[in-house]
C-alpha cells in the first residue's frame, strides 16, 4: 500500500505532519474505507430538518451549563440562616439547597449567566423537540421503516419535560414548592391502593420531607440525563444508519438520498448552526430574566407566590388539574379523588397516543409500504386533521393552565375562563380539525390549477371581440393551441406566483454603495452556466428561480422540468 | 452494494495515475455518492465580488474576536458583585453584569456562526449529491445472509439441544426470575416505609400539629410576625370583623425550643385560616352536621391546605366571604363550611375547633380536625 496522501515537495509541514498521522493512525486502526464512506455520507437539505439539530445542541449545552452548576449546588435541605449579600433574604430560615441557589446568583462570578442559560437552554430544548415532533408528525417522516425513532423521540420529549419539572424544582423556593406539593405529591396521593405507599416511598414520610429534593437531584443530574443521552445516540444513530428521509423533487426517489455530503458542507453548516443555538442562548440568558428566585422566596408550604404556573412545556398538565370538573368517586369506605382521573390516568393516556402513533395511523391507514420521501402536510389532509386537532387541545389545555393570567390580564372572570376552558376542549378541536381539513383540500386543488392551466400572470387581456381573459403561464408543454398541457402532480412544492420563476430577476451584483464593474458579472455569470455540473456535461438546475441569465420563457420551461422530474417517487 | 462496486477497484497502477479529482470522484462511486453538482464558486479570478465575499467573512470573524475580547474584559472587571438597591450608582452597574456578558458572548458566538455561514455560501461549491440508498426498500437484506444468519441461530440453538432438556430449562428459567425478581427488589426495598404507622399521630395523614401531645395539653392559636422564634398568640380581639390571617399552632413544650418553634411554621398540615366574619354574614352561616360548635362566635377556623392537591388557599375574599386557592382556582364558600363552590376541588376544607381558653383569653383549639387535612387519598372515609 502507498501512503495515505502522497506528500509532494511543495507541501507545507503542517499538511506533512497530519498526512504522517493519518497514515500512522490507519495503520493501526483500518478506518481508510470506514472514514471516508461517512465523510461522503450525504443530508438531505431542508430548513424543517434544522428543528431536530436545535434540540441537539440545546441538549449540549444543558449537558455542559449543568456540569458546571453541580459545582456549587447542595441538594440539601439542611436549615439555614441565610447571611449571604442579598439584603432582602438575610437572616431568613431556608434550607440549604435555596441558599447554594442563591450563592451560585450572587456570590459566584457569572453564576447568575450561566443558571440563566441552563434555564433558557431548558425552555429551547423541549421547545425544539416539540417542533421537531410535529415535522416528523406532518411530513409522515415516522411511517415504517422509523417508527422505533418516533417511539425514541417522544420518550426523550416525555423525559425532557420531567427533567426540565425535576430541574426546576431544586431550588427549593416558593414557585417550585408549591409544584412539587401540586402535581407530585397530590397526584401520587390520589392513586388508588398504592398512592400512599408511593408518596410515603417517594418523600419519606409526609409532604414536603427532607429527601424529595436530593432524589430529584440524583434523577435529574445523573439517571434521567444519562438515559437521554443513551436515547439520543441511538436516535441519531438510526438517522444516520437508515438514511434521512426526503421531501420529493428533483432527481428525488424512494432509492436515493439528494442533498450535501457530511465533508465539506455539512459539518460545517451544522457546526455553524451549533454557533446560532448557543448564540441565541446566551444572548438571551444574558438580557432576559429567568426563574429569580430571590424574588420569589424559599419555599414554605404556607405560602403561595400569586401566579402558580409550571414552566410551558408543564402548564398544559397543570391546565388538565384546573379544568376538570369537581367529580370524586366513593368505594365504600374509600376514596378516588379528582386528581387521579385528571393526573394519574389523563396524562399516561397522551402519552400512550403521543408514543403508539405510527402504529394507531398505520392501523386505521392500512399503510404498511416502505417509505423514504416525505409528504406535503396538504396531501394527507386526515392525518394533518388529527395534527392540528391534537395541537388546539394542547392549546387549550396550555390556555387553561395560565387561565388566571389571562383573567388577571384581559380583566375576565376567573370562572368564566374555567369554563372556556371546559367547553373550549370539546369544541375548538373537532372544528380545528375542520377548517385544516378544508385548508389541505384548498391548498390541493390551488396545486392543481396551476398544473392544469398554468400560472396566473396578472395580465388581463381583452379579446378582438371583447372578452376579457387572464393570461396564463404554462409551467410545461402546450398544445397546438398554446393551452398548457396538464401536468400531474408529484408530491413537490409548486409554483404559485410568477417571482417563483424569476420573472422579477435579481438584483444588479455589488457592494451597498457601487455595482461591481459589468465585464466581471457577466464573465462570472457564464463561466457558472457553462462551468456546471462536475467539470463535464452541464446540467441545467431545474428551478432554482434565481439564474441571472436565463430568460424569462427558459426559466419557466425548466421549472416544468422540476415538476417532471420528480415524478412517481418509486420509479427507479 | 459493496459487492458490485468491489469489483470496479482499479489496479495499483491505474491508481496512480489518478489525479485528486479522480480519486474523489472514484470514491464517492465506492460509496454510492455521484456528485451531481460540484460547480467552482468562483470561476473567474480576482473579482471584485470574490474580494468583497472574503472581506465580509473576515468582519463577521473579527466581530466574533471583538466581542470576545470585550467578554473577557467584562468577565474580569466589571463589576459584579451584588449591591442594594440603596446603593443605586453601584446597584446600576452591577445589575448590568450578566446583561453586559450575554450580549458580549452572545455576539461573539452569533458573529462567528455567521462568519461560517456566510464563508460555506460563498467559497464551498454548492454541490448536488445523490447517494443511493442501501435500505432494499424495505425487503430486507439479500436472501443469502438472511438465510445463512437464521440457520446459524439455529444451529447454536439445536447444537446445544436446550430443546429437549426441559430438566435444564425449567431449572434455568426459575434461577433466572428468582435472581431477576431479587435483583429488581433489592433497589427498591430500602424505599417501603409504612404510611399508616404513625397514623395516630401528626406524622400521619390523619393528624396535624394541632394534635395536643398528651391529653390536657393546650394548643394554642399562634402568629406568624416573620421572626420563626417569636411566639405571639391571638386573643379574639385581635382580628377585627371581616378579617382573616393565617395562623400554626403553639404548645407550652415548645417554648424555648427554637427548633420546634419554627418548625410549626413548617408543617405542611399546620396552616389554618382564622376568619372572623362580620355579624351580618355570621348570621347566615350554614354549619355541617357534626360542627356546630367548631366556631367561636364569629370566628371561624379552616385549614389552608386546600382539599384538590394541598396547595395553601391563600386569597380571602372579605365582599363575598370566599376562600380561592391560586393553584386550581376552587372556592370555598366561609359561610358554608367552606364546603367548595367552584373549580376542581371536590370536598370542603376541614374545620378546626376552636374556643376560647378560659385561664388566658387567648384562642385555643378544642381538638385536632377530625378529618385529613389536604389533599384526597385511597384510604380516606369521606
Ligand atoms: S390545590 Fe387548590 S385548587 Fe388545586
Amino acid at each position: 500500500m502507498s501512503e495515505l496522501t502522497t506528500p509532494t515537495k511543495g507541501d507545507p509541514p503542517l499538511q506533512k505532519i497530519v498526512g504522517q498521522q493519518a497514515d500512522e493512525a490507519d495503520k493501526r486502526y483500518f478506518a481508510a474505507k470506514g472514514m471516508r464512506h461517512q465523510m461522503n455520507k450525504v443530508f438531505p437539505t431542508h430548513w424543517s430538518f434544522l428543528l431536530g439539530e436545535i434540540a441537539l445542541y440545546s441538549f449540549i449545552i444543558l449537558l455542559l451549563s449543568g456540569v458546571y452548576l453541580t459545582l456549587f449546588f447542595d441538594p440539601s435541605m439542611e436549615e439555614v440562616v441565610y447571611n449571604g449579600s442579598y439584603v432582602g433574604l438575610q437572616g431568613m430560615e431556608m434550607s440549604r439547597a435555596f441558599e447554594s441557589t442563591l450563592e451560585i446568583s450572587f456570590e459566584v462570578r457569572g453564576g447568575l449567566f450561566i443558571r440563566q442559560i441552563h434555564h433558557w437552554a431548558a425552555l429551547i430544548f423541549v421547545a425544539a423537540m416539540a417542533v421537531h415532533l410535529l415535522r416528523v408528525f406532518f411530513t409522515g417522516a415516522f411511517r415504517r421503516p422509523r417508527e422505533l425513532n418516533w417511539v425514541l423521540g417522544a420518550l426523550l420529549l416525555l423525559m425532557g419535560m420531567f427533567e426540565g419539572f425535576f430541574g426546576y424544582s431544586l431550588p427549593d423556593d416558593l414557585l417550585s414548592g408549591t409544584g412539587i406539593r401540586a402535581t407530585l405529591s397530590g397526584i401520587v396521593l390520589s392513586v388508588p391502593v398504592m398512592g400512599t405507599w408511593t408518596h410515603w416511598a417517594l418523600f419519606g414520610g409526609e409532604f414536603p420531607g427532607t429527601e424529595i429534593i436530593p432524589r430529584l437531584y440524583a434523577l435529574h443530574i445523573l439517571i434521567i440525563p444519562g438515559i437521554m443521552l443513551a436515547l439520543i445516540a441511538v436516535h441519531l444513530g438510526l438517522v444516520w444508519y437508515q438514511k434521512h428521509t426526503q421531501f420529493p423533487g428533483v432527481r428525488r426517489k424512494e432509492t436515493n438520498v439528494v442533498g450535501i455530503r457530511i465533508m465539506p458542507v455539512f459539518a460545517l453548516k451544522g457546526g455553524a448552526f451549533f454557533a446560532v443555538v448557543t448564540g441565541v442562548t446566551v444572548l438571551m440568558s444574558g438580557l432576559f430574566q429567568i426563574n429569580a428566585v430571590w424574588q420569589i422566596g424559599p419555599y414554605n408550604t404556607s405560602q403561595v407566590s400569586a401566579g402558580v404556573w409550571p414552566d410551558w412545556y408543564l402548564a398544559w398538565a397543570d391546565g388538565i388539574l384546573r379544568i376538570w370538573p369537581a367529580w370524586e368517586l366513593y368505594l365504600g369506605n374509600y376514596t378516588i379523588p379528582p386528581v387521579f382521573f385528571a393526573g394519574a390516568v389523563g396524562m399516561p393516556i397522551l402519552f400512550t397516543i403521543l408514543i403508539a402513533w405510527p402504529f394507531i395511523e398505520r392501523k386505521l391507514s392500512k399503510d404498511t409500504a416502505h417509505h423514504n420521501l416525505l409528504q406535503r402536510p396538504r396531501d394527507v389532509p386526515v392525518r394533518t386533521g388529527i395534527g392540528v386537532m391534537a395541537i388546539m387541545f394542547m392549546v387549550m389545555l396550555e390556555i387553561s393552565g395560565f387561565n388566571d393570567s389571562i383573567a388577571y390580564t384581559f380583566d375576565i372572570s376567573l370562572n368564566a375562563m374555567t369554563w372556556v376552558g371546559r367547553i373550549g376542549i370539546l369544541v375548538v378541536p373537532p372544528l380545528s380539525y375542520y377548517i385544516a381539513y378544508r385548508i389541505c383540500l384548498g391548498l390541493q386543488r390551488a396545486d392543481r390549477a396551476v398544473l392544469e392551466h398554468g400560472l396566473e400572470t396578472g395580465i388581463i387581456k381583452r379579446l378582438p371581440h371583447g372578452e376579457f381573459i387572464e393570461v396564463h403561464q404554462p409551467l410545461g408543454p402546450v398544445d397546438d393551441h398554446g393551452h398548457p398541457l396538464p401536468l400531474e402532480y408529484q408530491g413537490a412544492p409548486v409554483p404559485k406566483k410568477m417571482n417563483e420563476l424569476g420573472f422579477a430577476g435579481t438584483p444588479v451584483a455589488g457592494s451597498w454603495l457601487t455595482p461591481d464593474p459589468v465585464a466581471e458579472t457577466v464573465a462570472l455569470e457564464r463561466a457558472r452556466v457553462g462551468g456546471h455540473g462536475n467539470g463535464a456535461a452541464a446540467e441545467v438546475e431545474a428551478g432554482n428561480g434565481h439564474g441571472a441569465t436565463g430568460t424569462p420563457n427558459g426559466e419557466v420551461t425548466e421549472a416544468g422540468e422540476e415538476v417532471e422530474a420528480g415524478t412517481a417517487p418509486t420509479e427507479r | 452494494m459493496s459487492s458490485d462496486n468491489e469489483q470496479q477497484l482499479p489496479t495499483e497502477a491505474e491508481l496512480a495515475e489518478m489525479d485528486r479529482d479522480q480519486l474523489v470522484t472514484l470514491g464517492g462511486k465506492l460509496d454510492g455518492v455521484e456528485l451531481v453538482e460540484y460547480p467552482d464558486p468562483w470561476p473567474v479570478g480576482g473579482t471584485r465580488a470574490e474580494k468583497r465575499a472574503e472581506r465580509t467573512v473576515a468582519l463577521w470573524f473579527t466581530i466574533a474576536g471583538v466581542a470576545g475580547l470585550a467578554f473577557l474584559v467584562a468577565m474580569i472587571w466589571w463589576p459584579w458583585e451584588y449591591e442594594p438597591f440603596q446603593n443605586s450608582d453601584g446597584h446600576f452597574w452591577y445589575s448590568l453584569y450578566t446583561p453586559v456578558l450575554g450580549v458580549t458572548l452572545g455576539v461573539s458566538v452569533l458573529a462567528f456562526a455567521i462568519g461560517t455561514l456566510v464563508y460555506t455560501k460563498k467559497f464551498i461549491p454548492h454541490e448536488v449529491a445523490v447517494q443511493q440508498r442501501n435500505d432494499n426498500l424495505g425487503a430486507g437484506s439479500d436472501e443469502v445472509h438472511r438465510q445463512t444468519f437464521a440457520a446459524h441461530v439455529a444451529d447454536a440453538g439445536s447444537r446445544s439441544t436446550i430443546a429437549r432438556r426441559s430438566a435444564i430449562k425449567r431449572s434455568a428459567g426459575l434461577g433466572i426470575g428468582m435472581l431477576g425478581l431479587g435483583a429488581t427488589i433489592l433497589p427498591l426495598v430500602g424505599f417501603i416505609r409504612n404510611p399508616h404507622a404513625e397514623s395516630g399521630t401528626k406524622d400521619g395523614l390523619y393528624h396535624s400539629g394541632w394534635q395536643a401531645e398528651e391529653p390536657g395539653q393546650k394548643v394554642f392559636v399562634r402568629r406568624y410576625t416573620g421572626k420563626p422564634h417569636e411566639i405571639v398568640l391571638v386573643r379574639p380581639e385581635d382580628l377585627e370583623a371581616g378579617s382573616m390571617e393565617t395562623v400554626f399552632p403553639f404548645k407550652e413544650s415548645e417554648r424555648g425550643d427554637s427548633h420546634a418553634l419554627s418548625a410549626a411554621l413548617k408543617r405542611v398540615d399546620n396552616p389554618v385560616m382564622l376568619i372572623r366574619l362580620r355579624p351580618d354574614d355570621a348570621a347566615k352561616v350554614v354549619k355541617r352536621k357534626g360542627q356546630e360548635n367548631f366556631n367561636y362566635g364569629d370566628f371561624y377556623a379552616y385549614t389552608k391546605i386546600c382539599s384538590h392537591v394541598g396547595c395553601p388557599t391563600s386569597l380571602f375574599e372579605q365582599r363575598t366571604n370566599r376562600i380561592l386557592c391560586p393553584c386550581h382556582q376552587s372556592q370555598f364558600d366561609a359561610l358554608h363550611y367552606a364546603k367548595p363552590i367552584f373549580g376542581p376541588a371536590t370536598r370542603a376544607l376541614a374545620q378546626l375547633p376552636i374556643t376560647v381558653d378560659p385561664e388566658t383569653g387567648y384562642l385555643i383549639a378544642k381538638s385536632d380536625f377530625i378529618e385529613p387535612v389536604g389533599p384526597g387519598f385511597w384510604e380516606r372515609k369521606s
